[in-house]
């Protein structure tokens, strides 16, 4: 197994394809979470083979795109104060903030540096023992525990020149914030694959349960993706809501133990700002009290100003799958990546980004 | 202590004499350069490409090349890609204060041994240092002379629909190659890059008679990026299939961790042909019997457009938009 090519069989999707247009017959509104799926639905053009009673809908899963100004603009803040090295994974780089970009500082002279993972940056601050390194901590459970473990092992090191400005988010109460808007009629949830490697598919009983909306993890693959819409269709048909995983070569129930223990010992959750969706109370995670000598927040004194919103841009609505990106005046047009309004025009994951690259103005 | 390369090499003196004598001449030595004038000076008449280009890939050495062995690829394959066939090089170093001499000897063999391969003589060139911290190393530019044989008119404006698209090979191997040699990104692979002078290739796939519409290597930004060149070139629509675009296993497990599409990574040593549907066939068997077309595949068709574009049909039976690359996917790979 090489666990690549195998999910990408033209013949076998064909039977699932099949399948699926057999069993459907309710009309159906499916959300994917997560903007790698979003990704994957539009590289293998998977909407176009679905039958026309099931819909697929892109959720608010693209860490970047939900990313406030706020947040954004502290970080700008802090590459710009003298001494700091600024460590960040290299999509957050072209995010514009509200007046700027860490592409635009870094160009003005900033010291911001791409990583490919959060041991990376302990070593930046290793080699660069009289300067502040500060990692960008972005992502969802999937990144969480391995900066939890960079913080764990600067203390044990000893670092005094090492912190991570915390943006991490939790996806659950995102998803039921979203649901208790009532914005959107969801039908089914493709439940993302890597977060639920660590969450395990547990993290999503409660969308069964309390909202009767049908879950399925999925993977990334075009066969993934339409195994689980298979089995979400299944589920609506049979009048059934509960959580299955169609990923069992990367999920389990109970998911990973050791991450889950790893990011409480060094995160508690926080209420946290989100691009489009606004304050969610337990949706964000901080660095525990006795990890504060860690807590950018509590290290610098950052004054980042005032907070500007781009003019027109409908990301907000576009995360909460209240709209699609061609609905969006700025689409194509005033916004693209060249020259992005949105977050979501920028992050690889983002929904502005991927209509437009798969799709086109005509998206 | 090894030996280094200082300023003065670079100052027009006795060092820099002395290493252009032994290291340089020595190894690339033809009757032109010999001659040590300012200029090299030379006849033709017919038509002649004339293009350049700069090296700053790093590292400098990587799985299947280095900088030097780069640098005379990339050049000729840019002659190539106009139908001529490379005659002339110019080769200019910069050169980081402090790079050990050993390093520039080992990259001065495989110019020389690429440059044989390629059949094209170094005739002039140029050597500066820089303060160390001034450049990174080692940067080369070369600039190539090659003369186009009568007839010949190959020009990514020339396609026209119904033109069957031929790839040479797996994409993606130059840039995933250096990517896991890179800091910070470390993982391993047997992979090599496809760095390679393609002019033989394209002499045996002109010496068919066929003809051949458009010529492109698909470097930086891949083939999904040159593929939407060509088609605002010509004012086409480019269809390929992804079922046909051979990519290697390494490559597309790499992608899949980095979160790259294996369309829009680099090759070196890989180009696109563009040949009327009649001629297609022996341009695709020219390029089989060669190695470095030993995979080569049709991997679509162009078709009439109102507006160019390019389009993949997925595996799936799918069609979705292939756009240029945006950004830099990882910097410095050429």
């Amino acid at each position: 197994m090489k666990y690549v090519s195998e999910f990408r069989q033209g013949r076998l999707a064909s039977g699932l394809i099949e399948k699926i247009k057999r069993s459907s017959h309710t009309p159906v509104n499916f959300m994917e979470f997560c903007g790698s799926h979003t990704v994957s639905i539009f590289r293998y053009g998977i909407r176009q083979v679905l039958p026309e009673t099931v819909s697929t809908l892109s959720g608010p899963g693209c860490p970047i795109c939900v990313t406030s100004n706020v947040d954004l603009d502290k970080a700008i803040a802090l590459a710009r104060t003298p001494n700091v090295i600024m460590a960040s994974f290299g999509d957050v780089l072209r995010v514009p903030g509200s007046f700027t970009s860490l592409q635009a500082v870094r160009a003005e002279g900033a010291d911001v540096r791409v990583i490919y993972s959060a041991i990376d940056a302990l070593q930046i601050a290793r080699d660069n023992p009289t300067r502040q390194v500060v990692l960008l901590g972005i992502g969802f459970e999937t990144t969480a525990p391995t900066i939890a473990a960079s913080i764990m092992q600067a203390k044990q090191e000893d670092l005094n020149n090492f912190s991570v400005l915390s943006w991490h988010k939790l996806s659950p109460p995102a998803m039921k914030s979203l649901l208790d808007a009532g914005d959107v009629a969801i039908d089914g949830l493709i439940c993302p694959g890597h977060v639920s490697i660590i969450t395990g598919s547990q993290a999503w009983e409660f969308i069964a349960r309390d909202y009767g909306i049908p879950c399925v993890v999925a993977g990334f693959e075009p066969l993934d993706i339409l195994q689980c819409v298979d089995m979400l269709v299944t589920q609506v048909e049979n009048g059934e809501a509960k959580v299955e995983i169609a990923y069992t070569r990367g999920v389990q129930h109970a998911g990973n133990t050791v991450a889950q223990k790893l990011m409480k010992r060094v995160f508690e959750p926080c209420f946290a700002q989100w691009r489009g969706i606004g304050a969610i109370p337990g949706s964000g995670l901080k660095l525990r009290e006795e990890f504060s000598k860690f807590d950018a927040e509590q290290v610098f004194d950052i004054a980042p100003g005032p907070t500007r919103e781009p003019k027109g841009c409908i990301c907000g609505e576009v995360l909460r799958g209240v709209k699609t990106p061609i609905d969006c005046p700025l689409f194509a047009g005033a916004c693209t990546p060249e020259n992005p309004v949105g977050a979501c025009m920028v992050s690889s994951e983002g929904s502005c980004f991927t209509y437009y690259l798969y799709g086109g103005k005509n998206a | 202590m090894p030996e280094t390369i200082l300023l003065a090499h670079g100052s027009g003196g006795k060092l820099a004499h002395r290493l252009i004598e032994e290291n340089i001449l020595s190894d690339l030595s033809n009757p032109m350069l010999a001659r040590m004038d300012d200029s090299a000076v030379m006849e033709f008449s017919g038509q002649l490409a004339f293009t350049t280009d700069s090296y700053v890939v790093s590292p400098i050495f990587f799985p299947g090349g280095d900088i030097g062995k780069l640098s005379v690829c990339g050049t000729t394959n840019d002659l190539a890609m106009s139908g001529a066939r490379p005659l002339y090089l110019s080769l200019s170093f910069i050169i980081e204060e402090g790079f050990p001499l050993s390093d520039l000897k080992r990259i001065l063999s495989s110019i020389r041994d690429t440059a044989r391969e390629a059949g094209v003589q170094i005739v002039t060139g140029d050597t500066k240092v820089v303060n160390r911290g001034n450049a990174d190393k080692l940067y080369i530019n070369t600039a190539g002379i090659g003369r186009i044989k009568q007839g010949t008119n190959i020009s990514g404006a020339n396609i026209v629909p119904g033109d069957k698209i031929i790839l040479s090979g797996s994409i993606g191997d130059h840039g995933i190659a250096i990517m896991s040699k890179r800091e910070g990104l470390h993982f391993s692979t047997d992979l090599q890059s496809d760095c390679a002078p393609l002019c033989g290739m394209v002499a045996n796939m002109i010496a068919t008679g066929a003809d051949i519409h458009a010529l492109r290597d698909p470097t930086r930004g891949g083939v999904a990026t040159t593929l939407n060149e060509m088609s605002e070139q010509s004012q086409v629509r480019i269809v390929i299939e992804e079922e046909r675009i051979p990519v290697r296993d390494e490559v597309l497990g790499a992608c899949e961790m980095l979160g790259f599409d294996p369309l829009y990574v680099a090759n070196e040593g890989k180009l696109v042909a563009f040949v009327p549907s009649r001629d297609a066939q022996r341009v695709l068997d020219a390029m089989r019997r060669h190695p470095y077309g030993a995979r080569a595949q049709v991997i679509g068709e162009v078709e009439q457009a109102e507006t160019p574009c390019v389009v993949m049909k997925t595996v799936l039976g799918a069609s979705r938009l292939v756009d240029m690359l945006v950004g830099d996917l990882l910097p410095r790979i050429c």
